[in-house]
């Protein structure tokens, strides 16, 4: 690895760290109200200001980044799982299988999954806590949101199978296992990575906007997708360029990402 | 391509738009809020007068037979009535549809366009500053919710629309790179490129057969996309397409909208897709 | 109106008492003042939004916001509540008359006026309208109010005067008039707006964009020096429902009047161009708080005990920081609630009641008297249970949810945990209306009536918007019996003095057993462009162009 991409990691495990450990980062408990100083501009005791309700932004962004950093991981990856497992395993069995597979993907790609949630929302107790709604939220999240991946995952299986190299294989008998392994995954493999990393922003930003259906991070936790619905408010980010810090910090975040992940795959 | 398959085809988009719009209105008729209407909070009416608003409802609470009924009239080209709205639905889909389609081709094709064009070099040139600098914007744009990106749009004075686009352009740059990354270092392209052919021969001929299946996979799904992200866009600049339709439907639960809605992109979404399968041989020819 | 807002009412308040000198004064100071700024000739179109496609043309069905507003600039109507001065004003009808014990109202038509494709308006006219709004199979949501008054009999005695006889008194009968657009009466119960007697007629409509409503060219006002009205050749209602939108094309000058602005995108516009922006005060748009006191509801018993008992829901409301949510919340565009009704309607407002006071010691001390303890820094009630209890509201109301942030922290002050969540509004109302699972809600109003007569739906125990335990067979509490007595007292005297005592107990009794927990009444915000000549803005609806016959446009 180059010492670029040791210092990239040496970063992202350092937002990592500080974002895990954001009780100890924050200079102040992420609910309290400075109800004094609302909209206050940075300054030694706010380094990002406060927000509307004089809550003090760079705390809020370490507990959002917290929450998001874990969950929407973990959901982008049970998505990607999901579509390798439907889309692969459809593609790669051929046949009425795979015409099945693709009708089950249509049609997750076309149902108004909004009912879904509010359904669930409406199953839920109201009066839980804000830890177990945001858990519920990502883990609907990665269930539904694998469709889009596995059609482009069923694509490539399906051009893999009738693919020469493996039409060889097979026919010289290896076995549909160990043919699955090591010919059709290590192709697949990119696909699934380029899903997953492009999962990840969109599962953070869709968590702040099903807030509104009742489900996700509800007050006063914040989570970076929250933080990151604030720039809504355009009027104030000429003057404010403070506002900015929650998308930096995704695109840099995501960035990193990307850029340990390409090189090995350049190396690969 | 026989006739044959190209008729089970259509059985199959037909059938999956057809359970599409079952399950659409099976979803709304048991979210919460179904038949809840904002007069019903309205002291001005009296109680009989909310009550006379709730009409429709009856009928729309038994799901199977309003669906068979539905399917009844719309074989008579009768989409039936939009309760929210107070419009005959087909009027509704017909002042929409262009506006939406004009979105959707915005978005697609300007997707696209700044899509490869930013993936191309990035793989032929391999150089690190090119494709960090690239992978930041893509970066940028995966991260700003779809309505600020609007908004910021508006705020300027051009058109929202361009948010599609750009809503679409990341999947399409970081799917084709990958790819075609990943095809420059095929075997035979790496021959081609060691007898000294020209890239463009290179691309045309070695690259693109190998690229072209996944990538109208790819196609088939931007349509999807763009049409999904019209909803939040169209909604923040208030254009009057099916998105913002769909919206407004969906907020009030109004069932023969999204319905027919539901049956438009399940529609829009299968033909989308089994168009790039028609289009790639390999994928549909039945091996084995 | 925003989503989550109700109408109390449509109308503006109406006085018992026929006009006086000092309102005739105002009326005549608000004449001369706009005819110094009079254009000599139609001007130019002016456009302003609404929130989506109206749903009807049909004046006597309009019952969502948009088509009110079409009603409103379109109906020539007998009598109209003049949203400035809150007095009935002569329109169709130059006089009348209420006898019978206020069963009886006859009317005196003005002669000489044409609709506006150039046909005469008669007598019949009125009478076949009102009479469609009388009709019980139309199910008109303008015409409810006057059911209200049982049978009644509508005849045109002349070409020029008619008369309606109830069976029952209807108390603030005229106000009823100022929602009654009067139609030809070939038209009656299926009028769509096209053939009018107000400033406009609907022109064209592009759904989803716009409707364009035109001058009527024989509208029968003229200005003072003889003039004919309106100043303007036509009105383009923009169908925008994007708020930030409306804002951004008012500063490109697309749009020229903004009405109910939310604190943060007046305070935005305010930054840019102070003299555009306008606060108009107090307004009659109350923020509210209520715990479900319904017995059947799905939710724990003890948690019933709890939102059933006075001294919590009183010590809720001690414990809430209102001056805390006018100034974070909404800007500073608000004053706190003091009770019910708000001061700024000035009659019916009862100047005896005291401003809650913020005291979260206070809220204590009343909670211990149901047993409440504080255990550490959670509160727990007699058995044990830690006292939690969830707050929803309509989600993408910026202030309101900024409310219910601030109402979760003063209540965390008192160890109460506030789970606090936004819900979309078809959800929020079927908790509230049928399923009855939840714990409290914060919604807001609009008070477009200011007579209690409009608010019977609200207060009587057996009505089904009995916000907090609705529909009751007999009262399930002794003050809610009482509420009952004094409301219907209200509603069966003419006597003003009377029904003012007996609506000032009302609000002692609300203020006693705070079943709903006014917080704030919010400010007025609207925008006006410098290009608009005339412009008066109100506090009631519709704000900025209420008196869109004297509006014009300059350069």
């Amino acid at each position: 690895m180059s010492a670029a991409r040791w210092a990239a990691v040496a970063l992202l495990a350092a937002v990592f760290l500080i974002a895990l450990a954001a009780n100890l980062f924050a200079p102040a408990p992420y609910a309290k109200q400075f109800r004094q100083d609302l909209n206050h501009p940075p300054t030694q005791q706010y380094p990002l200001g406060t927000d509307e309700l004089g809550r003090d932004r760079l705390s809020r962004l370490l507990y959002g980044m917290r929450i998001s950093l874990l969950l929407a991981p973990a959901a982008a990856l049970l998505s990607t799982l999901l579509a390798a497992i439907v889309g692969g395993a459809g593609a790669y069995i051929g046949g009425v299988w795979d015409r099945l597979t693709n009708v089950v993907i249509n049609l997750f790609l076309s149902l108004p999954w909004l009912f879904l949630l509010l359904t669930v929302r409406a199953l839920l107790p109201l009066d839980v806590p804000a830890l177990t709604s945001v858990v519920i939220t990502f883990a609907l999240l990665g269930t539904l949101g694998w469709a889009a991946s596995a059609r482009i995952v069923a694509a490539t299986v399906r051009d893999l199978r009738n693919s020469e190299f493996v039409l060889q294989a097979r026919a010289s008998g290896c076995p549909s296992l160990r043919l699955l392994l090591r010919h059709v995954l290590p192709n697949v493999k990119p696909i699934l990575i380029a899903q997953f990393w492009i999962s990840v922003p969109l599962f953070i930003l869709t968590e702040a906007n099903l807030g509104m259906l009742g489900l996700g991070v509800t007050e006063p936790l914040p989570s970076w997708g929250n933080l990151l619905r604030e720039l809504e408010n355009y009027g104030a980010l000429a003057h404010r360029p403070w506002l900015w810090a929650p998308l930096i910090s995704l695109v840099l975040v995501m960035s990193l990402f990307q850029f340990i992940l390409s090189g090995e795959e350049y190396a690969s | 391509m026989s006739l044959r398959a190209i008729g089970r085809q259509l059985i199959t988009v037909l059938l999956t738009a057809l359970i599409g719009g079952l399950l659409g209105a099976t979803l709304v008729r048991f979210a919460p809020g179904f038949g809840a209407q904002e007069s019903d909070l309205n002291a001005q009416l009296s109680a009989e007068a909310r009550q006379a608003l709730h009409e429709q409802d009856a009928r729309e609470r038994n799901v199977l037979s309003y669906y068979a009924h539905y399917l009844g009239q719309l074989a008579h080209g009768d989409f039936g009535y939009s309760r929210s709205l107070n419009r005959p639905v087909v009027e509704l889909l017909r002042d929409r549809v262009p506006e939406t389609l004009y979105s959707i081709a915005i978005g697609v094709g300007g997707g696209w366009l700044l899509g490869l064009t930013l993936a191309l070099p990035a793989t032929w040139k391999q150089s690190p500053l090119y494709s960090t600098t690239a992978a930041l914007i893509t970066g940028v744009f995966l991260c700003i919710p779809s309505a600020v990106l609007a908004l910021l749009f508006l705020v300027v004075g051009s058109p929202g629309r361009i948010a599609i686009a750009l809503i679409v352009f990341p999947k399409v740059f970081r799917f084709s790179r990958n790819l075609l990354i990943k095809t420059y270092a095929l075997p035979h392209v790496l021959t081609a490129k060691a007898r000294g052919l020209s890239g463009l021969r290179i691309l045309g001929w070695h690259v693109f057969p190998n690229i072209a299946a996944p990538m109208l996979a790819l196609a088939g799904v931007t349509v999807s996309l763009a049409l999904g992200a019209a909803i939040p866009v169209e909604v923040v600049c208030d254009y009057p397409g099916l998105g913002q339709l769909a919206w407004r439907a969906a907020l009030a639960r109004d069932v023969p909208v999204l319905v027919n809605l539901t049956l438009v992109i399940a529609l829009v979404t299968v033909a989308a897709n089994s168009f790039s399968d028609l289009l790639t041989p390999s994928a549909t020819r039945d091996v084995l | 109106m925003k989503a989550g807002d109700r109408l109390i009412g449509s109308s503006a308040e109406v006085r018992i008492k026929r006009r006086s000198s000092p309102c005739v004064l105002l009326v005549l100071i608000a004449f001369c003042f706009s005819a110094c700024s009079r254009p000599a000739q139609t001007t130019g179109e002016l456009r302003v939004t609404i929130k989506s496609d109206p749903k009807t043309f049909n004046p006597l069905m309009a019952e969502d916001d948009s088509s009110d507003i079409v009603r409103y600039l379109t109906g020539g109507v007998l009598i109209r509540v003049n949203r400035k001065t809150q007095e009935n004003q002569p329109e169709l009808a130059t006089s009348w008359t209420i006898d019978e014990n206020g069963r009886r109202i006859t009317l005196n038509l003005r002669p000489g006026i044409k609709f506006s494709d150039g046909t005469d308006f008669t007598a019949e006219d009125a009478v076949a309208t009102l009479k469609a709004a009388l009709d019980p199979n139309l199910h008109s949501p303008k015409g409810d109010a006057f059911r209200a008054g049982g049978a009644a009999t509508v005849e045109a005695h002349r070409k020029d005067k008619i008369s309606i006889e109830f069976e029952h008194p209807i108390a603030g009968l005229e106000r009823l008039f100022d929602e009654i657009a009067i139609s030809p009466s070939r038209m009656a119960g299926k009028a769509d707006s096209s053939v009018v007697l107000g400033p406009f007629s609907v022109g064209e409509q592009k759904a989803g964009e716009y409707v364009l409503l035109r001058r009527n060219p024989y509208y029968w006002k003229r200005d003072d020096s003889g003039h004919q009205l309106p100043y303007l050749n036509a009105v383009r209602l923009y169908v925008l429902s994007n708020r930030d939108t409306e804002l951004i094309r008012f500063r490109q000058g697309d749009i020229q009047l903004i009405n109910s602005m939310s604190p943060d995108l007046y305070e935005q516009l305010h930054s840019e161009d102070a003299s555009a922006a306008r606060d108009l005060g107090p307004s009659v748009e109350p923020e509210e708080l209520w715990f479900n006191e319904v017995r059947k509801s799905p939710l724990p018993e003890y948690k019933k005990n709890w939102l059933r008992s006075r001294n919590f829901r009183r010590a809720m409301s001690m414990a809430i920081n209102r001056a805390d949510l006018a100034r974070v919340a909404l800007r500073g565009h608000a004053t706190p609630s003091i009770g019910i009704v708000s001061p700024a309607n000035r009659f019916w407002f009862n100047q005896n009641l005291q401003p809650t006071p913020y005291d979260p010691n206070g809220a204590l001390e009343l909670l211990k008297q149901d047993g409440f303890r504080k255990d550490g820094d959670v509160l727990k009630d007699k058995a044990g249970h830690p006292v939690s209890f969830s707050l929803i509201t309509n989600a993408g109301n910026k202030p309101r949810e900024r409310m219910g942030s601030l109402v979760q922290q003063d209540l965390q002050q008192i160890g109460i945990t506030v789970n606090f969540i936004p819900l979309d509004f078809p959800s929020i109302i079927e908790r509230v209306t049928r399923t009855f699972n939840y714990d409290a809600v914060l919604l807001g109003f609009t008070n477009v009536d200011l007579d209690p007569n409009a608010q019977m739906n609200v207060w009587l125990s057996s009505a089904d918007l009995h916000e907090w335990n609705p529909a009751q067979k007999i009262p399930e509490t002794q003050w809610e019996a009482e509420i009952d007595k004094y409301m219907r007292a209200q509603a069966s005297t003419l006597d003003r003095k009377q029904r003012k005592l007996a609506f000032d107990r009302v609000q002692e009794i609300a203020a006693e057993e705070s079943p709903t927990i006014h917080l704030v009444d919010k400010n007025a915000l609207v925008a006006v462009s410098p290009r608009v000549k005339n412009a008066d803005p109100v506090v009631l609806t519709p704000q900025t162009y209420w008196n869109i016959e004297y509006l014009s446009l300059g350069k």
